[in-house]
């Protein structure tokens, strides 16, 4: 077979794109989850609250530094193994959510880290004036802090982001069989000798996925910038 | 006049804010005898520094106070914490007979009703001149935007900067965000603005016309406590001079009396360093 051949072999015995398909449905629910958990997080590490401020800390501290792997196999095993919480009534659909939630809360660790470095990047001065004229905290991050330190942490998030699409794969842990990493062990488990495209095929699919995202933070980081 | 280091309305120990007599020498008559802003015995520390040593101070209705001293003396401090950007160790502040709450709502309110202008402006860098000044009144006083915004232009018109509502801050000119600054404080109707050294971030020739706006503000009657270092200023538009030094207020007086005759050694000593050229 030639290579053009080999290519078409594979594309039509085995289905890339939806594998990808699930990877990018895994990685955008998991990012709004991320983001939003991340973004909670936070503020919560910035409000004047000491037992929250704890809270979002020990939240980093303990999901940074677990694997990923770790997450989604307790998530797995132990969560809906042991303890027998379950997602959904359907098995696939059920560890589809697993997966998605164990890369939430894991990435969420990271957003946390880069919304705090963009509020960072918000002079102090800011704060002050906005609690000087009546804001609260909430309202005060939401309408003077927030939309400033987005600029800041454009950047930091689409590198979070990249790591979440990549890390996607790990959600075989969690037992999601129709993912990437998943399709490509089986289409090498029975084309060996294939095994060399088949790899530059799904990692052409991830540079694929991810270098617009890159191509995005920059020019959104740039964009948004606030002259001062 | 008041010329002694020790505090000469020692006896409000107790808060019995409506009966006990007030030390502020521009009381009107329809005005209640309480001060508008009562401190009693403020201390704070920075680590080892003591930063604030048991200061009282009233403040009256429509009285301009500016505060004076080298610099170190906690005069920025004191002015920050009278809306409670900065904690205080013990003693009492009082905003119109209320204590200054800790945290929260309650907190937030009472700022809303102190305006503060930041020795370097701190404008909302994300916003426009005109929502700078409209922020506030919408979202804390729930003013209808319409209205807010024709209230922000009258404001800037009267400081001055009309023209520049819709730039950005970064586009004005020091001066000019000074003064927008100003009229941001004063779209909350606030009952005291406070001025945290309003001039010193500012070129030279830019000094006056923020001046300008604050002597006008002064002759229509708003209570304000002023830190800062322009002299011309507390001369022209101050009721009462406070001077502080290491974290005391030594000399109050009104700015005629403090200027040609301080009391203290420490304020002469003051005075002869700034005033001799």
């Amino acid at each position: 077979m030639s290579l053009f051949e080999q290519i078409g072999f594979l594309f039509t015995s085995y289905d890339i794109p939806a594998a990808f398909w699930v990877n990018i449905q895994l990685s955008f629910w998991a990012a709004i989850g991320a983001l939003v958990i991340g973004t909670v997080l936070g503020l919560m590490r910035v409000s004047p609250v000491p037992s929250l401020r704890w809270l979002g800390t020990s939240y980093v501290t303990l999901l940074r530094n677990t694997p990923l792997t770790v997450i989604m196999l307790f998530l797995v095993l132990g969560v809906w193994g042991q303890l027998k919480i379950e997602l959904a009534p359907d098995f696939n659909t059920n560890f589809f959510l697993f997966a998605i939630v164990g890369l939430a809360i894991y990435h969420a660790a990271f957003v946390c880290e880069a919304v705090r470095s963009g509020i960072n990047t918000v002079p102090l001065g800011q704060a002050e004036a906005a609690r000087a004229i009546g804001l609260s905290f909430l309202p005060a991050a939401r309408l003077v802090l927030l939309p400033q330190a987005v600029r800041g942490a454009v950047a930091p998030l689409g590198n979070v982001l990249i790591a979440l699409i990549k890390n996607s794969t790990v959600a075989a842990a969690a037992s999601v069989a129709t993912e990437t990493s998943s399709v490509m062990k089986t289409m090498i488990e029975f084309n060996g000798n294939m095994t060399v495209l088949i790899f530059m095929i799904f990692a052409l699919g991830y540079v694929i996925l991810v270098v617009p995202i890159g191509l995005l933070t920059t020019w959104g980081s740039r964009r948004l910038a606030v002259s001062r | 006049m008041t010329t002694e280091q020790t505090p000469e309305h020692a006896p409000e120990q107790t808060p019995a804010p409506s009966t006990s007599p007030s030390p502020a020498p521009s009381t009107s008559q329809d005005a209640p005898a309480r001060p508008l802003v009562h401190l009693a015995r403020v201390n704070k520390h920075f680590g080892s520094l003591h930063v604030l040593r048991d200061i009282d101070l009233d403040v009256a209705k429509g009285e301009v106070v500016v505060v004076i001293g080298p610099s170190g003396s906690g005069k920025s401090t004191l002015c920050r914490a009278i809306n409670r950007l900065e904690t205080i160790d013990d003693g009492v502040i009082e905003l119109d007979g209320k204590p200054l709450p800790a945290e929260g709502k309650e907190l937030a309110r009472l700022r809303s009703d102190v305006g503060m202008v930041f020795q370097s402006f701190n404008l909302f860098a994300h916003r426009s001149i005109l929502e700078n000044v409209t922020l506030g009144p919408i979202k804390v006083r729930k003013v209808k935007p319409k209205e807010a915004k024709e209230q922000a232009m009258a404001l800037l018109e009267r400081v001055g900067v009309a023209s520049q509502a819709d730039k950005m801050p970064a586009q004005l000119s020091g001066g000019q965000q000074q003064r927008v600054a100003i009229a941001r404080a004063l779209a909350m109707r606030p009952k005291v603005i406070l001025f945290d050294e309003p001039t010193s971030a500012l070129d030279p020739e830019m000094v006056n016309e923020v001046l300008d706006v604050m002597v006008a503000l002064a002759k229509e009657g708003m209570t304000m406590i002023v830190v800062t270092h322009e002299m011309g200023f507390a001369r022209k538009a101050a009721d009462r001079v406070v001077f502080m030094s290491d974290g005391q207020i030594v000399e109050q007086a009104d700015p005629e009396s403090f200027f040609t005759n301080p009391q203290s050694g420490r304020a002469r000593d003051f005075l002869g360093k700034i005033l001799t050229h």
